[in-house]
């Protein structure tokens, strides 16, 4: 008798095999205190290296703001700037940068982590979905600033602002979708680490987050269609429709970024789980 | 055994059933070949991968850690592991928990195996308290038995005063014993005990190895890999000796051990 057959026999299981995808997700959100733990105290050993600790969180991406928003005043004209350029560009600055950290930080979640996955036994997946958790508690402060600063720009609270939470909701899946993907091809390929910067920059020139997509290129119909499907310019625009009161989108977004989302995590999240077994690896 | 909740990621317990000598085999390890792809100049890549520089041949060497072992573990058994440095010990360990993923070959098993271990999964920069919550949810405690095992573990591993310090201002004792007082709060049926013996001082040491004591009569099976002959005489009733990845002996601890110290001294080698 072969030892696999004896091994069959004593009801025994081969370890470390990848579940089933369902029992998988059961297993991962098993996890969910841990996941929510890691993602708190990371956020906040970060921080407390710093000496003005959660002040960054607000501070930092009001300083990115800032400065792309005093440079590309100038460089987009008249014409790109659209209705309000400070509030465009403050919005654009801070819900994009939840984007490119998930990506960038996804992205490092296994390989970054390679000691815990060694050395113990958990559903992968909970790393780069406790990332994007990470980034998106850090986005609420932002998010709190935004209250603060619009209505000083003149954009006074209104209940179009509750969008907010179901947008966020569906922006926070997709950045998982990305995450996702980006951490499993990094596994793969480490060189990606260093080519992810550059992708995150050319997709932050290119959604609209400093001029507006319609001043810019009017001349041009069959771009400005196809940025009618482009998620990160669908999130943004629907941000600052719900935000500034006065920017009017095509309704259809929702559906189209609802897609996009729901299509993303999944994917995602099977393209992850595929390759379960190959995450230990050295 | 214990009868415990197993942690939901555990695999469902099978029936009960013995074999011919009335012993149930928990670990069964099947001609097991764990290989590493790694550049020459050290950093690893990964196998079957399609990596960007996988043809080119640009100093990839490959590293059979592994050559073929096959052993099956029985339940209540304590097994020692023993073999010179790059023997392949701690690969096998890693192999039999499912966290370094086989060549070919395969090892099922009851449960999931465990390391003894938790270091990974801590933050230095967070307080003592901060980490036997991290840490416990890491072994996959709920949050409420985390709180419940808080005071037990503070006070084993002698930490009440500087519980509320970031553990990267422990001394390496401190930390060391915070780790081990973490992952031994866990029961476990399966357990790899890789030379967490020798943790702190002297006084600790004893109360440590007093607990893996604890720790394996409540277990179902136990590994231990070690370079100290002594503590694997005192704990072990079999040993697996591994040499260049290949299983040189496997039998009662009495006879391997000899046979390798032997074989060491043989060699001009005297440790």
């Amino acid at each position: 008798m072969s030892l696999a057959d004896l091994a069959a026999e004593h009801g025994l299981h081969r370890v470390g095999a990848r579940p089933p995808f369902w029992q998988y997700l059961k297993q991962a959100w098993g996890r969910r205190e841990f996941v929510w733990a890691m993602s708190r105290y990371r956020m906040r050993a970060d921080l407390e290296g710093n000496r003005l600790g959660i002040i960054w969180l607000v501070l930092q991406p009001m300083i990115n703001a800032l400065i792309y928003g005093v440079i590309f005043y100038f460089l987009v004209g008249e014409r790109g700037r659209g209705a309000d350029y400070p509030a465009h560009v403050v919005i654009g600055v801070f819900l994009f940068q939840f984007f490119s950290k998930s990506l960038s930080q996804g992205a490092k979640s296994i390989t970054g982590n390679q000691a815990l996955v060694q050395s113990l036994a958990f559903p992968r997946v909970t790393l780069p979905v406790g990332e994007v958790i990470e980034q998106f508690l850090s986005l609420m402060p932002s998010m709190a600033l935004l209250a603060v600063v619009l209505p000083l720009m003149g954009h006074l609270p209104s209940v179009e602002w509750l969008l907010m939470v179901p947008l966020l909701v569906l922006f926070t899946l997709f950045n998982t979708g990305v995450a996702l993907i980006a951490a499993r091809l990094t596994v793969h390929v480490r060189d990606l680490t260093q080519l992810l910067p550059f992708i995150s920059r050319i997709l932050f020139y290119t959604s609209g987050v400093l001029f507006n997509v319609n001043g810019v290129l009017a001349g041009n119909p069959t771009l400005l269609r196809l940025y009618d499907f482009h998620p990160l310019y669908q999130v943004l625009e629907m941000a600052r429709a719900a935000l500034m009161g006065g920017h009017t989108y095509d309704p259809m977004y929702w559906v189209y970024f609802s897609a996009w989302a729901v299509v993303t995590f999944v994917v995602g999240l099977l393209f992850f789980w595929v390759a379960e077994e190959r995450y230990g690896r050295d | 055994m214990t009868e415990q909740t197993p942690p939901i990621e555990e695999i469902t317990r099978p029936p009960y059933i013995a074999d011919a000598a009335g012993r149930r085999p928990v670990v069964i390890v099947d001609d097991l070949h764990v290989k590493y792809r790694v550049f020459a100049s050290g950093k690893a890549i990964k196998r079957r991968g399609r990596s960007l520089f996988q043809n080119s041949g640009r100093g990839i060497r490959v590293v059979h850690a592994l050559k073929g072992v096959s052993f099956t573990a029985y339940e209540n058994e304590s097994i020692g592991v023993i073999g010179a440095n790059g023997s392949g010990k701690s690969t096998m360990m890693r192999a039999i928990t499912g966290l370094t993923p086989p060549e070919s070959g395969a090892v099922y098993a009851a449960s999931r195996p465990n390391l003894l271990g938790v270091g990974a999964a801590l933050i230095p920069d967070l307080s003592g308290e901060r980490n036997i919550v991290l840490g416990g949810l890491a072994l996959g405690l709920s949050r409420k038995e985390v709180e419940e095992l808080r005071d037990p573990i503070v006070e084993f591993a002698e930490l009440q005063e500087f519980i509320d310090l970031p553990m990267r201002t422990y001394s390496s004792g401190m930390q060391a014993r915070l780790k081990f007082a973490i992952a031994t709060i866990k029961h476990h049926e399966i357990l790899i005990v890789d030379e967490a013996l020798s943790v702190g001082d002297r006084r600790f040491r004893k109360r440590s190895e007093d607990r893996i004591r604890e720790i394996r009569d409540n277990a179902g099976t136990v590994f231990l890999v070690s370079h100290s002959m002594t503590s694997i005489r005192d704990t072990c009733s079999r040993t697996i000796w591994l040499n260049k990845g290949e299983l040189m002996m496997d039998g009662p601890t009495d006879e391997v051990v000899s046979a390798y110290e032997e074989s060491r001294s043989g060699g001009g080698v005297v440790r």
